[in-house]
């Protein structure tokens, strides 16, 4: 087997506090193979921001990585020193983020931006700086790069905003681009035009993506493999096609059924009782179980680890025969 | 048949963006104006959800706004069971504020956090007079938060103790409160997770059945607006591109920006449709494209939409504003 782009192995991420440590991410493991598309969905508070945070080696303290392993290709990337991390950040690892107006300086032409992003990671002169620039600008669909790349971000709408960062993602080459939530502050008819441009520049550079979102939409139309987060931890994982179709994990279930479609005619939601639990209170066992439907006894007391299921891998025990039995009898 | 709940006619609305006084006598320049509505009229029968999609900027909320006299119309008129809507305190718009209520997108933004929760439910009765004794009032509560699927324990928490579906619950429960027909929803759930988001969707549309309510819902998210909606009106810088009934605007949508949009949304079906090519961005609503505002990024634009503005025009069971439609050039 060849070597994952990406592995991230047991991460657990913790915020101290004064009456003991939060748990907010909770033993995520997974791989990326290069070229891949990995999804991560979840709700508010799942975690899935804190797992793209800490891939990039951006936790905000007092947040920390409080076990577990990273590894970029056969490098350990969660122990570096900031300045060593600084060399794949940006190098190697692209970021997209949420808000284009506040992930780019406002006080800087989108120039002076992107040359500084590629003479930082690149060594070559200036004019050929801005050249490559240009040319991304082109990529991305930027309309007369040539012109418009000094142009300061605010002469830039919504849309176009979020392309000069996807250029900016891309400067150096990356292998790896972490887009957190790229196009939730974007409109519908924006929205599939920035997703369009995302995977279609990460494919033709052979650059892996992490897509972060809570909208199972963008990740069916984008995606290979999806993750599906809960209370800081995977509860299922597999082919997006799979996952869609025949979600094995109740709670991917009901997430599934409480997305209204356009060709879903008028009846009732499919819904989940209650919400997800807050980081103080995570019950014991499977952080899903108060609100599971086929919860069973040792669902609340002992947390399911993710098995194979056909395609995917799913942490529940109802997937796990031995428990299965144990439960009925 | 009785005649429709609400009539909006040839609603208008400009706000003044210009320069400062100063500034525009130093650099001549004339004062300047943003339609936000422009021309807008649709009528909503009893008993029906009537939703308006449109990205953002498309006016809707603006719409929302004039609907419940929070926000005077530049000009046109709303019609609230034959009556008048206006800003003013006269007693009879105090009985007609009874009959209306609005919920809001955010509900961390809409609740006073230093107010219970008991009182914040109480507060359009207390101010709308609709119920006095302070008995009858704190019962009234406690049904409502029995309606909307809280405890009656929850009477004496404060917002900040709830989640985000919990408070839009609390904020559905208030908008009842002073037993209103129609109640205009901005956007009640865009501001929530999708399986928080089904749970409040299938409570206002119990609600719905339950008390015979009228709704206005605001929606981006065509999907949402598909399950809640009888007939919907699509927006575009500020005017009713189309309006057709709910089934017949996803089966054969008439407008090419409807198209567009439905071309948009992400499709969780995997059936890998194709889907076309989406170009271009809303233009700046302080200059809008003439003729039809629409025509820079439609694909079947010809030279008399640059020129000419189309009407809204009946075609069917809905109406379009499209002279492509109007002349039946477009395929359905």
């Amino acid at each position: 087997m060849t070597q994952p782009l990406l592995s991230v192995k047991d991460l657990v991420i913790e915020f101290p506090t004064r009456d003991g440590p939060l748990t907010a991410v909770d033993g995520v493991s997974f791989d990326l193979a290069a070229g891949e598309i990995l999804g991560v969905v979840g709700e508010s508070g799942a975690g899935k921001s804190l797992t793209g945070s800490a891939i990039m080696g951006l936790l905000d303290p007092p947040g920390r990585i409080a076990s577990g392993e990273i590894w970029l290709g056969s490098q350990r990337i969660d122990n570096l020193a900031e300045e060593d991390m600084r060399a794949i950040r940006g190098k190697r690892i692209g970021m997209v983020f949420q808000d284009p107006l506040t992930s780019l300086n406002p006080l800087y032409t989108i120039a002076q931006q992107l040359i500084e992003t590629i003479r930082t990671h690149i060594k070559i002169n200036e004019s050929d700086a801005r050249k490559r620039a240009i040319g991304l600008l082109d990529d991305v669909g930027i309309p007369a790069a040539s012109r418009r790349i000094d142009d300061y971000p605010y002469q830039f709408s919504g849309g176009m905003r979020q392309r000069v960062v996807i250029a900016l993602a891309l400067a150096a080459e990356p292998e790896l681009v972490i887009a957190d939530e790229p196009t939730t502050a974007l409109d519908v008819s924006v929205q599939a035009q920035i997703i369009d441009v995302l995977k279609e520049q990460c494919t033709e550079r052979g650059a892996s993506i992490i897509l972060i979102t809570h909208d199972m939409g963008v990740i069916a139309e984008t995606a290979n493999r999806v993750a599906v987060m809960y209370s800081g931890r995977i509860a299922e994982i597999g082919p997006v096609r799979d996952i869609i179709k025949n979600a094995s994990h109740p709670y991917t279930k009901g997430l599934m059924g409480s997305i209204p479609t356009l060709a879903q005619a008028d009846d009732r939601l499919t819904q989940i009782p209650g919400s997800m639990p807050r980081l103080t209170d995570i019950p014991a066992g499977c952080a899903f179980n108060p609100r599971c439907e086929q919860v069973f006894d040792k669902c609340r007391t002992e947390r399911p680890f993710l098995v194979p299921n056909a395609t995917c891998e799913v942490a529940c025990w109802l997937y796990d025969e031995a428990a299965v039995k144990e439960g009925k009898k | 048949m009785t005649g429709p709940l609400i009539k909006v006619d040839k609603l208008t609305r400009d706000f003044d963006v210009s320069k400062p006084w100063l500034n525009r006598v130093i650099e001549r320049e004339a004062k300047q104006y943003l339609r936000a509505v422009d021309d807008v009229s649709f009528e909503i029968k009893k008993g029906e959800t009537l939703a308006l999609v449109g990205e953002s900027g498309s006016g809707k909320s603006t719409i929302a706004k004039m609907l419940v006299g929070l926000l005077k119309p530049t000009s046109g008129t709303v019609l609230f069971d034959d009556q008048p809507m206006r800003m003013d305190t006269s007693d009879d718009m105090q009985q007609l504020r009874k009959r209306f209520q609005m919920i809001f997108q955010s509900p961390f933004a809409s609740l006073n956090p230093r107010w219970k929760v008991s009182d914040i439910i109480a507060e359009p009765m207390v101010v709308l007079g609709v119920e006095k004794d302070r008995n009858k009032i704190g019962k009234r509560v406690d049904e409502l938060l029995d309606l909307v699927g809280l405890s009656e324990k929850d009477g004496n928490k404060f917002p900040h103790e709830f989640s985000g579906g919990q408070r839009q619950r609390i904020a559905i429960a208030r908008s009842l409160s002073s037993n209103p027909e129609f109640i205009v929803c901005d956007e009640p759930t865009s501001a929530l997770d999708v399986s928080v988001q089904a749970q409040i969707l299938n409570l206002m549309r119990d609600l719905q059945d339950e008390l015979g309510l009228t709704y206005l819902f605001i929606s981006h998210d065509l999907s949402v607006v598909r399950h809640m909606a009888n007939r919907i009106g699509v927006l575009y810088l500020g005017a009713l591109v189309e309006v057709a009934e709910s089934k017949t605007l996803f089966q054969k949508p008439k407008h090419p920006y409807t198209r567009m949009l439905l071309d948009a949304v992400p499709d969780l079906e995997m059936t890998n449709r194709m889907r076309k090519e989406i170009t271009g961005e809303i233009p700046n609503p302080i200059n809008p494209p003439s003729g039809c505002t629409f025509h820079p990024r439609c694909p079947f634009a010809e030279e008399r939409c640059k020129i000419e503005k189309p009407k809204l025009l009946i075609a069917g069971s809905g109406a379009a504003a499209c002279h492509l439609v109007e002349d039946g050039l477009l395929s359905t």
